[in-house]
């Protein structure tokens, strides 16, 4: 292979900032005072909180440091499958900054807001648009919280109708937060196991759809990486007993503009806009999980509403279906921002490209490393590829070993041990922000790995050796957790 | 990982085709995960289990395992009422990796209906269905 982009390099040590400094040094000046000086009582002010004393330089190199350290989008490839880890265009960033949006504060009356409230308008009606479903609320702050708010629809459409239903259906392919969120709503989740093709079939659908039951969560593409084709007649099985189709959409990445999900039978969708569209992510958040529902749901949306009177924008509480509150205020403004953004620069035909070169970029990597660790699935896949370490087990080495190695070549690992039912899956993602250059330069850093596995496999058990830091001891941490620093 | 001739099966509990094994104990009977399937989940990190007094029907969730690699839930091979659990494993739940069938033991149940015993697969079978499955 060409040179490894992985390589040993100076890395600085640096303690805590508790541990450096000394008393007195200061990396700013007050500001002058304009105010008269007054004496409040000891008891108001109590002691100061403990912060140490540092100088400006003190504290500039103790992040950089830290920031060298670590490994993000800006920093490399990052085919962590299952989460979308796109390069994000700066432009994105920028426009959250302007001014207007970034000194917006919720508490102001509407009619200073008419900027960002018309944003919000024009978001709603892209996301409709993308998705092909009638109305959407931006409230939920992630993925798993707009799972919360449509199952919480789902719910109140059934009790609207007088109906109670106690059951519903999850694949085994669907993601793991689908039966935590039905579980808060009430619901026994039903699992129900995909094919040997990957997908779910109409008939074991068909087998266990009753009248008790809600609907059927379906993630699509699933998180096998491959597109429930069935989901049409899946979904008119649904329909006839009375349930609804929930669709987990943070695999968009792969079908924007391309499925048009209302027509595919799906109620209810949610998005991830920090996935999809393009927001940094994977830091704890914020996130963004918009909800997107056929027009016979649109009634139960949260409230407050964004809606349009007269060349207005208001804000209205006046759906007196609504599920109510997901979020305080109106969700995670900066995400929209930034998501809007994203959806304008792009527009509809490289949105559309964009989900085409996912596909493409994945399918390259599945063709490419066939052979050379065992494929879960032999056919084409969407956005994502999955392998396992099944080539590997005569060496005995683990799909652990594996993606530590890789981190040597300077990679970020792909998702591992996931989806639950392929054993030992090693889960590839690459999107369609990486070129064709890095593409092949990953592909070869794993053929080095499958070489060294079957020469020198002592080289993966202890891998990473080029890293600031050896392997963790995940098994102890997760014992013994340390949570007080 | 091990391979199958390398496993541990003793031909002293039967076993579920969920990976749990059964120890019949006079009238009442032991569960835990065998070695097949501790060895399958990797360091285990937590183990979740239900309360003395809780009935089950066979088949039914009774509590779940977490390793590094994932949280799996266990089913329970037989209905019953828990006798008692294996509060060892709070803190140490690394015993179900140490030693799945003695120390590493869950639950304690008083079966509701022995003849369930009886339904339950012996090492040989479940040797053949693990040759099934890889």
């Amino acid at each position: 292979m060409k040179e490894s982009l992985g390589t040993t390099g100076l890395i600085l040590n640096e303690p805590m900032l508790w541990e450096k400094g000394k008393k007195g040094r200061c990396g700013f000046s007050y500001p002058q005072r304009d105010v008269e000086s007054y004496h409040l009582d000891d008891e108001l002010t109590g002691t100061g909180p403990d912060f140490p004393d540092l100088s400006e330089v003190d504290v500039v190199r103790h992040f950089t440091r830290l920031s060298q350290w670590n490994f993000g989008v800006d920093t490399g490839m990052y085919p962590l499958g299952s989460c979308t880890m796109k390069y994000n265009p700066k432009t994105n960033e920028r426009q959250a900054r302007l001014e207007g949006f970034s000194g917006a504060h919720p508490l102001l009356p509407t009619h200073l807001s008419q900027g960002v409230l018309k944003l919000m308008f024009q978001l709603e009606g892209f996301l409709s648009d993308i998705t092909g479903m009638d109305a959407v609320t931006l409230q939920p702050a992630a993925g798993a919280h707009g799972e919360l708010a449509g199952m919480l629809i789902i719910h109140a459409f059934h009790k609207s109708k007088c109906l109670h239903c106690s059951k519903i259906i999850v694949p085994d392919t669907a993601h793991g937060t689908n039966p935590a969120s039905a579980a808060l709503c009430g619901y026994r989740s039903v699992p129900v196991k995909s094919n040997e093709k990957g997908v779910l079939s109409a008939e074991a659908v068909a087998e266990i759809m009753d009248e008790d039951t809600a609907g059927i969560m379906i993630t699509n593409p699933n998180t096998l990486g491959l597109f429930e084709e069935n989901v049409k007649k899946i979904a008119e099985i649904v329909h006839s007993k009375g349930g609804l189709v929930y669709c987990d959409g943070a695999n968009m990445n792969a079908v924007m503009g391309i499925v048009h999900m209302g027509e595919i039978g799906v109620d209810v969708l949610h998005l991830n806009l920090h996935k999809t569209f393009s927001t940094p992510h994977g830091g704890g958040g914020p996130g963004s999980g918009p909800l997107c529902v056929k027009k016979d749901l649109e009634t139960f949306l949260p409230v407050p509403r964004v809606v349009k009177n007269n060349n207005r924008y208001l804000l209205s509480e006046n759906f007196p279906d609504s599920i109510g509150k997901m979020h305080t205020f109106y969700g995670n403004v900066g995400v929209m921002i930034k998501a809007y953004s994203y959806i304008l620069s792009m527009g509809p035909d490289n949105l559309k490209k964009a989900s085409q070169l996912a596909v493409l970029n994945a399918n390259y990597i599945q063709k490419k490393l066939q052979g050379i660790f065992h494929l879960a699935y032999d056919r084409p896949c969407m956005h994502e590829c999955i392998f396992s370490d099944k080539l590997q087990k005569a060496q005995k080495i683990t799909t652990l070993d594996i993606v530590k190695r890789l981190m040597d070549y300077g990679f970020h690992p792909p998702t591992i041990y996931f989806p639950l039912v392929v054993n030992g899956a090693i889960m590839i993602e690459p999107t369609e922000t990486e070129s064709k250059e890095n593409l092949d330069l990953f592909i070869e850093a794993c053929k080095a790995v499958a070489n060294e596995a079957q020469d020198n496999p002592d080289l993966l058990r202890k891998a990473p050796t080029r890293c600031k830091v050896r392997r963790l001891d995940e098994t102890t941490a997760a014992r013994h957790p340390c949570l007080t620093g | 990982m091990k391979e199958i001739d390398e496993l541990n099966l003793p031909d002293d509990v039967r076993y579920a085709e969920d990976h749990e094994w059964i120890r019949s104990e006079g009238d009442k009977v032991r569960i835990g995960i065998n070695d097949y399937a501790q060895d399958q989940l990797g360091d285990i990190v937590f183990v979740e289990l239900p309360q003395s007094g809780d009935t089950f029907e066979k088949g039914e969730e009774f509590g779940t395992v977490e390793s590094v690699k994932a949280v799996s839930e266990l089913y329970i091979p037989i209905g019953g009422e828990i006798l008692s659990v294996n509060t060892a494993l709070e803190e140490s739940p690394d015993l179900v990796n140490q030693s799945p069938y003695n120390d590493g033991w869950m639950i304690e149940v008083k079966p509701s209906n022995s003849a369930e015993l009886e339904a339950l697969i012996t090492r040989d079978a479940y040797l053949e269905m693990l040759k099934g499955l890889k």
